[in-house]
């Protein structure tokens, strides 16, 4: 390895080549988007490890407290949970739609699906909103703010508390990670208005829909664990 | 080349002139502090880090300087844990995990790999400001609080002392963001930005300790962010979580913490050990033995690193059989970390020494790392840890490994690169003096500490029995030749940066790539072509035409090869 000189050409020459997203220090498109895809992956892995450290939690709650689990979950209401997976997994879909039609230089079809997922979003939010206004006005509070009254009485019971907890904290990072992918699909949106992405180049667009179909499998385990069984 | 540089930058980098370089091609503080270049990054981290240090051993003068004899001696109770609590919280997260990863990972890792830079600059730059952040929220929490939790935040206790552990752990998941980004930072660069050529078989040790470093820093550092954060609404909202007078689990959280710190020790001492192999290999002028093997070791080791945190938790209450499992992975990890050691003996065995001052700190390192791994397995033995748990012996056997290990390891390094780093060298005569003094007062320091802990001394206590009070005073005494010598070694390396003669383009007859690029410090893009590798990392056939099969004389003159690339002058 040592002075090895051999050389295929000057570097420094190559910007005449170089497409206006190619950044300086890759030698290819290809590089940088395999580069960038894969920092996405590896983001995503350290996301889901994130969460596991409160599912490990959820089960080790889970296996001490069983009882307490399942009567606490019949408060959360399915339906609405229901919904939101739904909303989901609509907006995923819209998502997966915009890839598609940017990969054939649709740039509006990009536009009108970006802002359907971001209407999902927004969806998504403002149920939750409700469902959380809905608890809250019953005193269902996380840790030592649980406090059930008009009606909920009877979930005064011990360990009810941890599963709020629980809930709560899984949900509200959740809901944290949504406002986020709103947050990028505004820009996303802002960027494919004025026209940076085509069928050459739509690698933020990608990636971002990466993320967001993350968002949504961790929903798809949050659902049922929290409000089905 | 547009992106690489600052706006600032971008003009002037159209020319390479001579004396051209990375320090010196634009000068603006802002050049400096919104640069995307990983050298100029690297040093940035270098300065912030020793300031790091600096702070942390001036505690832990504080610290000793109590303890130098029973009973109060310069503070009160309440101040000692306060003091050793910053102590261990400033050098653990604002010192030594960033430490060799983030400054000479930055500065050599992408060299290493023939490539301009990191696969994500802008992350990378983003990195160094998240950990200033992070450490800045800690230390002002630490300041306007009084936080005497220790650097391991147990609860319950964590969840009613202190007013700000609030702040200090959401400072260390501040901090935490800056290690994982920086971790996948260097494994997608490690992935896809080889020059033409350099093949896995190819990349030099330190790049395989710093990437399976990486993995580590992705795997584990979600989960102490996970942890602080239940901690962060532990306080705020009593979650309930590890509290127990809630109904919580204060095992789970050691559970919790220790699946982070444990492999967060490899965090610590895997980067060392590229280092090492780097030294090895260049002072002793032959590649590393088992090369393969001692690639491999640091995967297995970062992997096996996942495995073993109930060894902190023997006397916690967990089960006898997670205790013998635990302990069982915990010896295995000794299997790779032998390899290695030896191996680095065999290289030297059968290589020419040339005892230079990097190479004197591997020798050191060497020593210092075995009796550091050594007492490790040793309170991996159930029975013995029993005894030992919370012991000064415990103290002394994390000293061993982090300071004796990765610190010298990081001075060592720092000497080896510091003339690509700045363009000069420093004066041999004081580095030898320095390393003689760091090390004959590190092992006054902690060995007599390990004596304290065998006789029952306790870990985190602010008065002791009349007994121990001459190996207490002792070891006082050793830290500060220790003090001493760290101050020696400052005072001439920021002496060299103004007067240090200038250094050649590769003044130690190093193969791996970094040195093979024209100048020391090297063109603001690294290669001014990109090199296409044809051999492995260690040949040093050039390097015996340069010197001779001989160890050079020792005196520092030994010829210096001035050029090893001829393709400098570019466009
Ligand atoms: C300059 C030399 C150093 C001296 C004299 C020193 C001294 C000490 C002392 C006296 C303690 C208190 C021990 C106890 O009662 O448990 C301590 C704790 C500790 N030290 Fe150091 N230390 C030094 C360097 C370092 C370095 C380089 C690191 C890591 C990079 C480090 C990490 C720690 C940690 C993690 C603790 C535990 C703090 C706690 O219990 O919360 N020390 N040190
Ligand atoms: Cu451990």
């Amino acid at each position: 390895m040592a002075s090895t000189t051999a050389t295929a050409h000057a570097d420094t020459h190559r910007e005449a080549h170089h497409p206006p997203h190619l950044q300086h220090h890759f030698v290819s498109s290809e590089q940088q988007f395999d580069a960038a895809k894969m920092g996405m992956w590896l983001f995503l892995i350290t996301e889901i490890l994130l969460f596991s450290g409160m599912f490990v939690a959820y089960t080790v709650y889970r296996v001490w407290h069983p009882e307490v689990f399942v009567r606490s979950a019949e408060l959360l209401d399915w339906r609405l949970g229901g919904l939101n997976t739904l909303v989901l997994l609509a907006s995923s879909f819209t998502v997966a739609l915009g890839i598609h039609y940017i990969q054939n230089g649709d740039r509006k079809g990009l536009v009108v699906n970006l802002i359907l997922t971001l209407l999902f979003a927004a969806t998504f939010m403002v149920v939750k909103y409700f469902e959380y206004t809905g608890k809250f006005a019953h005193g269902i509070f996380p840790g030592e703010h649980f406090h059930p009254h008009e009606g909920y009485e009877q979930y005064n019971i011990p360990y009810a508390p941890q599963f709020f907890s629980i809930y709560f904290v899984m949900t509200g990072i959740h809901g944290f990670h949504v406002l986020v992918g709103m947050g990028i699909f505004v820009w996303i949106t802002l960027r494919a208005l004025k026209g940076h992405f085509s069928s050459e180049y739509y690698t933020p667009v990608e990636l971002s829909g990466l993320y967001w179909h993350l968002v949504d499998i961790i929903w798809i385990f949050l659902f049922p664990l929290l409000y089905l069984i | 080349m547009s992106n690489i540089a600052t706006p600032a930058t971008a003009t002037g980098s159209v020319h390479h002139g001579a004396g051209h370089n990375y320090l010196n091609h634009a000068k603006s503080l802002k050049s400096w502090l919104l640069t995307l270049d990983h050298k100029r990054i690297g040093l940035m981290y270098l300065v912030t880090v020793s300031l790091a240090f600096l702070a942390g051993g001036i505690l832990a003068l504080l610290v000793r300087a109590e303890l130098i004899a029973p009973g109060q001696t310069i503070m009160d109770a309440q101040t000692y844990n306060q003091i050793f609590s910053l102590h261990g919280i400033i050098m653990v997260f604002a010192f030594i995990i960033p430490s060799i990863p983030a400054v000479m990972g930055n500065f050599a890792l992408p060299m290493h790999l023939g490539a301009k830079d990191v696969a994500f600059p802008r992350l990378n730059l983003a990195s160094y400001y998240i950990y200033v952040l992070g450490i800045a929220i800690a230390l002002a929490a630490m300041l306007v609080g009084n936080v005497d939790t220790g650097w391991t935040f147990y609860t319950p206790y964590s969840k009613s002392v202190g007013d700000s552990v609030l702040l200090l752990t959401f400072g260390v998941f501040v901090a935490g963001f800056s290690s994982i980004l920086t971790g996948l930072n260097f494994i997608v660069t490690v992935h896809k930005m080889r020059a033409p050529g350099l093949t896995w078989n190819r990349l030099p040790l330190f790049v395989w300790s710093i990437y399976a470093t990486s993995i580590v820093q992705v795997l584990a550092t979600p989960v102490i962010g996970i942890t602080m954060l239940l901690l962060f609404l532990e306080r705020l909202m009593g979650i309930g979580i590890f509290d127990p007078a809630l109904g919580g689990d204060p095992v789970l959280f050691q559970h919790f913490f220790w699946f982070y710190s444990h492999p967060a020790v490899y965090i610590m001492i895997l980067p060392a050990f590229g280092v090492i192999s780097e030294l090895m290999a260049t002072f002793s002028r032959r590649p590393v033995m088992g090369y393969k093997f001692v690639a491999l070791s640091s995967v297995a080791i970062a992997f096996l690193g996942f495995l073993v945190w109930g060894h902190h938790m023997f006397v916690s209450g967990q089960s006898a059989v997670s205790s013998i499992i635990f302990s069982l992975l915990t010896y295995l990890i000794g299997i790779p970390t032998g390899i290695k050691v030896i191996n680095w003996v065999g290289t030297m065995y059968k290589g020419s020494v040339w005892l230079r001052t990097p190479m004197l700190y591997a020798l050191a390192f060497l020593f210092l790392f075995s009796i550091g791994g050594f007492t490790g397995i040793m309170l991996g033995v159930l029975a013995v840890d029993v005894h030992l748990h919370d012991t000064y012996f415990v103290v002394a056997h994390f000293h061993y490994v982090m300071m004796g290990g990765t610190v010298i390891a990081a001075l060592g390094g720092l000497h080896y690169w510091w003339p690509k780093m700045t363009g000069k060298m420093y004066n041999e005569t004081l580095g030898r003096i320095g390393v003689g003094l760091i090390f004959v007062g590190f092992n006054l320091t902690f060995f007599t500490q390990f004596i304290l802990g065998s006789q029952g001394m306790p870990r985190r206590y602010y008065d002791y029995l009349p007994e121990f009070a001459s190996l207490h005073a002792l070891s006082t005494y050793g830290s500060w030749i220790l003090a001493a010598g760290l101050f020696l070694v400052a005072a001439y390396l920021i002496a060299s940066l103004f007067r240090g003669e200038k250094a050649p383009a590769n003044p130690w007859g190093a193969a791996t790539l970094e040195w093979t690029n024209a100048t020391s410090p090297p063109d603001p893009h690294n290669f001014v072509r990109t090199p296409i590798v044809t051999r492995g990392p260690y040949d040093y056939h050039l390097a015996r035409e340069l010197f001779g099969n001989g160890a050079g004389d020792g005196d520092g003159a030994a010829p210096v090869p001035e050029v090893r690339d001829t393709t400098h002058q570019s466009s």
